[in-house]
């Protein structure tokens, strides 16, 4: 296995992991926590791809990968202000019983 | 394939399924600042510097305490009596493994056509600021306007309603 492959398995891996977070938990900050792992992956594959490409003097992955970290960081910022204000309104974190958009 | 690549492979993952698996809010957040962390490590294995200090300080530093903050504003620590796997857990578990099944099934076809250049690359955080002040600078600006947009946003979907009696 090529020091390429591992880092994409273990990119893959927290990707899945983070998918599994989103899908599978019922309190909204967990589902974030599994957006955001789910983008740390991605990153890893940026950074991976562009330290054993060609061009690594280019820097466009890791630009790429530094650009995703801050709108990574705009979006768990949005994310967790829209949370406290669905709980200020339903008091309560629980997707599932998030189920009405009638205030 | 260093020992230093599987320890750090181990700690992030071993984090996620940590965030993902426990009960209790605060220790998945603390698990999830091992999962970054691991990951930050792992960028600094890859020669990028750079990315992998801004991945400490961005994650680490803001990310992890935004959760924290919104954890204990939202009384998120208690472990709800139904459980905090949600009802249809099982599609979503089958689904993840799919996409991770389909993925590394690519992965591991595709090895020999992955590029492996061996030679460290050699960038100081000059040339990074040179690309972010010349080629980059289009970029650079409008995520300046999106963090300026997403902070004033945040504050404002957060902020208390006025006449809210709660």
């Amino acid at each position: 296995m090529t020091p390429l492959a591992g880092y994409l398995l273990v990119a893959a891996l927290v990707f899945a992991i983070g998918l599994a977070g989103a899908l599978t938990r019922r309190n909204a900050i967990l589902v974030l926590i599994g957006i955001e792992l789910m983008l740390n992956a991605a990153n890893l594959n940026l950074i991976a791809f562009w330290r054993y490409g060609p061009h690594p003097e280019a820097l466009t992955g890791m630009m790429f990968a530094v650009f995703s970290i801050a709108v990574a960081a705009a979006e768990a910022a949005v994310g967790l202000g829209l949370v406290i204000s669905i709980y200020r309104h339903a008091r309560t974190t629980d997707l599932d019983e998030m189920n009405r958009m009638k205030g | 394939m260093t020992i230093v690549f599987w320890i750090l492979a181990v700690m992030t993952v071993s984090g996620g399924l940590a965030a993902v698996l426990l009960k209790n809010t605060v220790h998945c957040a603390l698990a999830v600042t091992g999962a970054f962390a691991g990951l930050a490590l792992l960028f600094l294995q890859l020669d990028a510097q750079f990315a992998g200090f801004a991945q400490i300080l961005v994650y680490i530093g803001a990310v992890a305490i935004l959760v924290v903050f919104a954890i204990l504003l939202t009384r998120g620590s208690e472990t709800p009596e139904s459980g905090v796997f949600s009802r249809t857990w099982l599609v979503g578990l089958c689904i993840a493994a799919g996409v991770f099944a389909v993925m590394a099934w690519a992965i591991l076809n595709s090895a020999s056509a992955l590029p492996h250049e061996s030679a460290t690359p050699d960038v100081s955080v000059m040339q990074i600021g040179n690309a972010l002040m010349g080629r980059y600078v289009l970029p650079l600006e409008i995520v300046a306007l999106l963090l300026t947009a997403a902070m004033i946003g945040a504050v404002i979907v957060a902020m208390h309603e006025k006449g809210d009696v709660k």
